[in-house]
């Protein structure tokens, strides 16, 4: 598991990267949590564009992102999300409940 | 049942086989000639069904999964996903949308992508015998 993020202007952006499962779930879930408790951005961008596969852990990922931001109350935004992703987002309903933009499909 | 190819893979239940276990599938599967999204599907319902196992089948010890696929006619993929885990006590409640007896990290939504993302889907269990996730998926023949 790696990503890179950067803040600007309270926008927080986190490009992940690879493929989302199970075994580096718990992983992301942490990292991000301690990313948005550290800068306690107004947005936050997970940014999917090169993430190539996740399964319902990648769920359980932007749930508990979308909590970390709820509590501080600021915005979650997912972008960049490609095919294969989005089918898993969209069969969840989690299209519904988190803002999307740059879908690539 | 006849079939035209087959193949089986075993392993044990270390959370680093998810991949390989979705990936080997895939390259099984890429013989039926699927289109991207079918593979897609078909990688994502083997690593919901495949960590299942490894998260629940087998809560204090390393046991065995076993995934087996087999091509059908018609272009149909058969897969199966069996451990001899503890089995699950409740299968209804398990297939429940946002249920899950496991923790922050996951989502109680594999079996309802396992359900969305197949043709035909089955689920099996006993209580100390083991859990068997039986699913299907009819591939359409590119032109």
């Amino acid at each position: 598991m790696q990503f890179t993020s950067f803040l600007e202007n309270g926008k927080l952006t986190i490009a992940l990267n690879g493929e989302i499962d199970h075994h580096c779930a718990k992983q992301y879930i942490q990292s991000i949590a301690a990313k948005i408790e550290a800068y306690t951005p107004d947005i936050c961008i997970l940014d999917f564009q090169e993430v190539s596969f996740v399964d319902s852990s990648g769920i359980a990922v932007v749930i508990n992102a979308l909590r970390n931001m709820s509590q501080i109350e600021g915005r979650l935004m997912l972008s960049g999300i490609s095919d294969q992703p989005m089918r898993v987002f969209r069969a969840s309903g989690i299209d519904k409940i988190v803002e999307i933009k740059e879908a690539v499909s | 049942m006849k079939f035209d190819n087959y193949m089986v893979l075993q392993f044990p239940s270390k959370s680093c086989n998810e991949a390989f276990a979705r990936s080997a599938v895939a390259c099984f599967a890429a013989q039926l000639d699927p289109t991207m999204e079918e593979l897609g599907d078909i990688r994502t319902a083997v690593s919901e069904a495949v960590t299942n196992a490894i998260v629940h089948a087998y809560p204090d010890e390393l046991g065995t999964v076993t995934v087996r696929c087999r091509i059908l006619k018609d272009n149909v993929l058969d897969i199966v996903v069996k451990d001899k885990g503890i089995g699950i006590s409740d299968v209804e409640q398990a297939k429940r949308p946002m249920f899950t007896t496991g923790g922050a990290d996951r989502s109680g939504m594999g079996f309802t992508i396992m359900e969305s993302f197949m043709t035909a889907f089955e689920l099996s269990s006993e209580l100390g015998k083991g859990t068997t996730v039986h699913m299907r998926r009819k591939l359409s023949r590119r032109q």
